[in-house]
């Protein structure tokens, strides 16, 4: 099983450094073809307004829906949550659709409404996942096929569809491996498949 | 070294800018522009680097209605500048909201002794630096991103290379000294002992390292990438050349293919006129920028 990083802009080396610790084998992706060759992505935090540009103009698109249809996991942190969004507001712009959620951008404010905040999910149980939360966005909605691992202020933060994983938040930048364990074990199945 | 929850909070967006690209704007229509070639970040100024070294007189925190107009034109973090050492137009900028405070040598300096305590402020700032002493000195001061100061203004990177590579030396060699070589070392650098430690050990500033100062072209920030920065700012170089909106778009994709020369290749063609551009060795010592801040 191979693991991608999206790299074309963002914190994917955080990302990198946790799969690296969990001993998974895992390349950065910066070309659509790449795509072809691993069983799970993670769309890191960044800007998304960036990282769509590049998604956009270096054909991404396509390729990420195929990975989608042949059962590939994906996990989304911050913008990446964002990108994976079915509609996003604040301000309108694309997105992949991949998950039946409306995310809001920088919905908590500017960086001076930056926080970390930990909560206890049901899912994971203790101890309480440790939230790292950076211009943050908020989901607005789930569609009925998603399940919600964890809330916090009265909106999901934590949201599963099938194979793919977004957080609000940033789990890349915790000691805390329960997300990204999770995570794997999506991209294990898909690769089993 | 701090690292409490509120530091690792300034460093999450320094965190966050990795890989992209920060780009200095006068206006809202200069930052609709960059936010459109995908920038990261932007930078509010009132005059960019080099229209600062032309006009002269006392360059001060950019105007409020000027920064106010960019917040709101764009939806990606905003930056802004304040003089060394002058922690009120900090604490106004702080009030303003900005996403990022830059305590600039671009600017002219309000102390000549002291930089701001950065600890003191909720919102992250980033400092220029020449070499390992300097930026271990800014980050002992509550800084959460460094980048090198180059020579602002100039369109030359000879500087930015300098000091980047100067900053790069000095991390490796510390990862070979011995344990008790250390603190003769901190004394040498006149950098803290802890942050001196805590880079032998992990090899690298514990607050990311951006480069900046006389990036004009898709080759020179992808340079400055391959010698160890992990993003870029661009100040003059892209609204001070003949098409701002595809050099900015230029530079952006070389800095995501910084390692791919059919990319860069690619990202260098047909760009029209990049700015103009200094010999810096001419610069008479007094028209230095970089030199400010201690």
């Amino acid at each position: 099983m191979r693991i991608g990083v999206l790299a074309v802009q963002g914190d994917f080396a955080a990302h990198g450094r946790v799969l690296k610790q969990l001993g998974v084998s895992w390349c950065e992706v910066r070309h659509p073809e790449q795509l072809r060759e691993i069983s799970g992505l993670i769309l890191p935090g960044g800007e998304s307004t960036t990282m769509l540009k590049f998604l956009l103009e270096e054909g991404f698109w396509e390729p990420l829906q195929e990975l989608a249809h042949r059962g590939g996991a994906f996990l989304g942190t911050c913008a990446g949550a964002i990108l994976l969004a079915r509609e996003v507001t604040n301000p309108r712009q694309p997105s992949l659709g991949l998950m039946d959620i409306s995310v809001e951008r920088n919905a908590y404010g500017r960086q001076i409404n930056s926080f970390v905040d930990r909560v206890l999910s049901p899912v994971f149980g203790p101890p309480p996942l440790e939230m790292v939360y950076i211009r943050a966005p908020i989901i607005t909605r789930v569609g009925p096929g998603v399940e919600v691992l964890a809330e916090h202020g009265g909106y999901p933060v934590l949201v599963q569809q099938g194979r793919c994983l977004a957080a609000t938040f940033h789990p890349e930048l915790t000691d805390d491996r329960r997300i990204h364990t999770r995570f794997l074990q999506l991209a294990e199945a898909a690769s089993a498949r | 070294m701090i690292m409490d929850e509120l530091f690792r909070v300034k460093v999450g967006l320094a965190e966050m800018l990795k890989g992209g690209v920060i780009m200095d704007v006068t206006n809202a229509e200069q930052a609709r522009i960059a936010e459109e070639a995908g920038a990261v970040a932007v930078m509010a100024l009132e005059r960019v680097p080099a229209d600062i070294r032309a006009q002269g007189g006392v360059a001060r925190m950019a105007s409020i209605k000027r920064i106010r107009e960019i917040m709101e034109a764009v939806s990606i973090p905003v930056m802004a500048k304040v003089r060394i050492g002058h922690f009120v137009e900090a604490q106004i900028l702080q009030e303003l909201g900005v996403d990022f405070i830059d305590e600039s040598e671009v600017l002219t300096p309000a102390d000549e002794e002291h930089h701001i305590d950065k600890h003191q402020f909720k919102v992250p700032f980033v400092c220029g630096a020449r070499d390992l002493g300097e930026a271990l000195r800014r980050i002992g001061e509550g800084a959460a991103m460094i980048r090198t100061k180059g020579e602002a203004g100039s369109g030359n990177i000879v500087e930015a290379v300098r000091h980047l590579r100067s900053v790069m030396d000095a991390i490796r060699r510390l990862t070979v000294l011995p344990k008790e070589e250390l603190m003769a070392e901190s004394k040498r650098l006149g950098a803290p002992y802890e942050l001196v430690c805590w880079v032998a050990e992990h090899g690298r500033l514990p607050v990311p390292n951006f480069a900046a100062g006389g990036i004009a072209t898709p080759a020179d920030a992808a340079l400055c990438m391959q010698l160890g920065a992990e993003a870029v700012f661009v100040g003059s170089g892209i609204f001070k050349s003949e098409d701002p909106a595809r050099r900015a778009r230029a530079i952006v994709k070389a800095v995501t293919y910084y390692n791919d020369p059919r990319m860069l290749l690619e990202a260098s063609e047909e760009l029209g006129e990049p700015m103009r551009g200094l010999d810096v060795s001419r610069l008479a010592k007094e028209e230095l920028l970089q030199t400010r801040g201690w």
